[in-house]
């Protein structure tokens, strides 16, 4: 499943989005750690599988949340995305 | 102050249950609970039929929103919480369906009632609510391929389309079809935000824009909103529109149109009610969570 | 030499008048939905206020928003660099500048020489901006500057669910209804700007010595918030706040004439 978690407003789109299917091959859950602002949490979805997603009041801040990780220049750098070695997280901005 | 505001979305008090139907005969009584932010919804199953849904207003207090839609869909059967035997709670309030043995996604729910009022057929729902906007993708059993939501911002929910209504002193259920009285196609008003868009409508009148028209504009930028929404995930036919933005054909052709698929219909004789959707699913949940319960404790029976 | 900057907002027009580099007018006008007679007469206000008239005035430049709709400025300039001009001439230490106005707020990252350097803005949301504040002090039912005063009075730290001016109207209202007291829901609503804004100065840069402007910098109760929330040992109001944008884009003016001369 892709699951986008995120908002739409006046300024902009800013959506991080899961691949769920991925995510399940994680061992590491290396996401958790890797985030400084601790968005990622490992939950049982609604089809039992355990699998990252977002913290539920983090999910309308996403823009202010993550801002403090993302260079003016690209944001190749991201922990989360470093982290991430199934390659299930992406982000929209 | 808002309690004076009409309300769109707002059900009234909604009840219906199957004909001829003894509940105390089945083997299994499930429900569902949807707590929306406006309304409610109770779904009952008796051995995975549905049996009967109770639609009401959410109050200020969610547990007893809860309580107040299963009573409703209860009344007049004998039946009390007692005789279910499995309750999944779902919606923005799911957490506070304190009886739910289960609580499931709104998302996940919404695809699965969707997968049985329309049929295995659907792919892609699309539901407009008063706080928030969702498009989801599934399979042909209902489950969840692909989703996103939208409910940090009010444009492109039913609430940024309440404001723009009050600020032109028009009413709701009027909207979509005086926004097809119109001359042209205006453009979209250029800005999503529903503040901002309050005081463009406003500039666009003195300039000498009709009622009307400012309505087309805005139900074209909502159309657009939702549009974008749904390029994100993709559509795939059959697509199904419920939330009380899809009673608002202003919006709903223009999305049809820009996406180029049109949504399909519940037949008009249909009982099933799309506000329920929610609800169904999260019975639907609770009948096959119920039966994999009664499977394993059976194999854990057989093994002792 | 007589210079005028204008500043051309969505809800409010400003207008400076520089004479051999000294301020001898302010004004502010609404903006209206005609910017460019709202700007003409605020020229005209300020020249009158000045004892001069406007065919005094040698060089005029527009900023803000609605400075395209100015066909009599000389010259055009964009928020940034008036703010950044400003500021810099006000306090030249200063190395961040944060710009919050009724629809939008701005933060701008600038070298010892005032050169800029790098910036952000929240723009097209009304959350992001005075907007807000400004709308949750209506759901209250009080003066927005008593809004402020009594934010400073609370010591809790409520978070809001909601991050739109529209849903946070009705979270207010539940929060009265809930008993919480006025100042609570007061820190509350500034604390949650504050952290927007904040957010946004970081996608710029955060250097010390910061320094504020707009409109939004008279409220004493987001200043306070926003301080903590930027977790900086000092944030400087700019005089005449609201006149920052003019004042900077009068400086170019100034500058400009002279290079002319």
């Amino acid at each position: 499943m892709i699951a986008n978690y995120g908002y739409r407003d006046g300024s902009g789109e800013y959506y991080l989005t899961i691949d769920t299917d991925r995510c399940i091959e994680c061992r590491g859950r290396w996401c958790v750690d890797a985030c400084p602002q601790s968005l990622f949490i490992i939950e049982a979805d609604d089809y039992d599988d355990e699998v990252a997603t977002i913290v539920l009041t983090a999910r309308k801040q996403l823009k202010e949340k993550c801002a403090g990780c993302k260079p003016s220049a690209g944001y190749e750098t991201l922990p989360c995305l470093t982290a991430c070695l199934p390659v299930a997280i992406s982000h929209s901005w | 102050m808002i309690e004076e505001k009409r309300e769109f979305w707002r059900w009234t008090e909604k009840i219906w249950r199957a004909d001829g139907v003894d509940w105390k005969d089945a083997a299994s009584v499930t429900v569902g609970i949807d707590v929306g932010s406006v309304s409610s919804q109770a779904v009952v199953l008796t051995d995975g039929r549905l049996f009967a849904f109770y639609s009401t207003r959410t109050g200020s207090n969610s547990p007893d929103s809860a309580k107040k839609a299963l009573g409703g869909a209860m009344e007049g059967t004998d039946m009390t919480i007692d005789d279910v035997h499995y309750v999944v709670g779902t919606g923005y309030g799911r957490v506070n369906v304190p009886f739910a043995n289960r609580a499931i996604t709104e998302i996940a729910c919404h695809a699965r009632g969707a997968n049985f009022m329309v049929g295995p057929s659907v792919r892609t729902i699309l539901d407009m609510g008063g706080q928030d906007c969702k498009v989801i993708r599934c399979d042909d059993k209902g489950k969840v391929q692909n989703f996103i939501m939208n409910d940090k911002c009010a444009a492109g929910t039913g609430r940024g389309m309440e404001v723009i209504a009050d600020t032109l002193g028009v009413p709701i259920e009027d909207i979509g079809v005086r926004s097809f009285d119109i001359d042209d196609e205006p453009e979209p008003v250029s800005n999503v935000c529903t503040v901002f868009a309050k005081s463009e409508a406003t500039a666009l009148l003195k300039a000498g824009w009709s009622v009307n028209r400012v309505l087309a504009a805005y139900c074209s930028a909502m159309a657009e909103r939702v549009a974008s929404l749904i390029d994100r995930v993709g559509v795939e036919k059959d697509f199904f529109i419920t939330g009380g933005i899809a009673k608002n054909s202003g919006v709903v052709r223009r999305i049809e149109r820009r996406i180029g698929v049109e949504a399909v219909k519940l037949p008009a004789d249909t009982n099933l009610d799309p506000q329920i959707a929610g609800a169904l699913g999260a019975a639907l949940f609770a009948h096959a969570l119920l039966r994999r319960q009664q499977k394993a404790e059976a194999a854990a029976g057989a093994a002792a | 030499m007589i210079v005028a900057g204008i500043d051309v907002g969505s809800k409010n027009t400003h207008v400076v008048v520089l004479k051999h580099g000294e301020v001898v007018a302010r004004v502010a006008v609404p903006s209206g939905f005609e910017q460019e007679e709202a700007a003409r007469g605020g020229v005209a206000a300020a020249a009158a206020a000045a004892g001069i008239t406007v065919s005094d005035i040698d060089y005029m430049v527009a900023t803000g928003v609605g400075r395209k709709a100015i066909p009599f400025a000389q010259h055009l300039v964009t928020e940034v660099a008036a703010d950044a001009r400003g500021a810099h001439a006000l306090v030249p230490e200063v190395r961040t500048i944060i710009d919050v106005g009724a629809d939008e707020a701005l933060a701008i990252r600038v070298d010892a020489a005032g050169k800029v350097v790098d910036f952000a803005a929240n723009e097209k949301c009304a959350a992001g901006a005075g907007a807000f504040v400004e709308a949750m002090s209506r759901a209250l039912e009080v003066s927005l500057t008593r809004f402020g005063e009594i934010s400073l009075e609370s010591t809790k730290s409520i978070p809001m669910n909601a991050q739109c001016t529209v849903f946070a109207e009705s979270e207010v209202v539940s929060l009265i209804h809930s008993n919480t007291s006025e100042k609570d829901i007061a820190k509350a609503v500034h604390d949650a700007m504050a952290g927007r804004v904040s957010a946004m100065v970081r996608r710029a840069g955060l250097e010390e010595v910061v320094v504020i402007g707009g409109g939004v910098a008279y409220n004493v109760g987001f200043v306070k918030a926003l301080k903590d929330t930027l977790g900086v040992r000092e944030l400087r109001v700019v005089p005449d706040p609201e006149y920052l944008g003019s004042y900077g884009a009068a400086l170019i003016a100034a500058d400009r004439a002279a290079e002319r001369a």
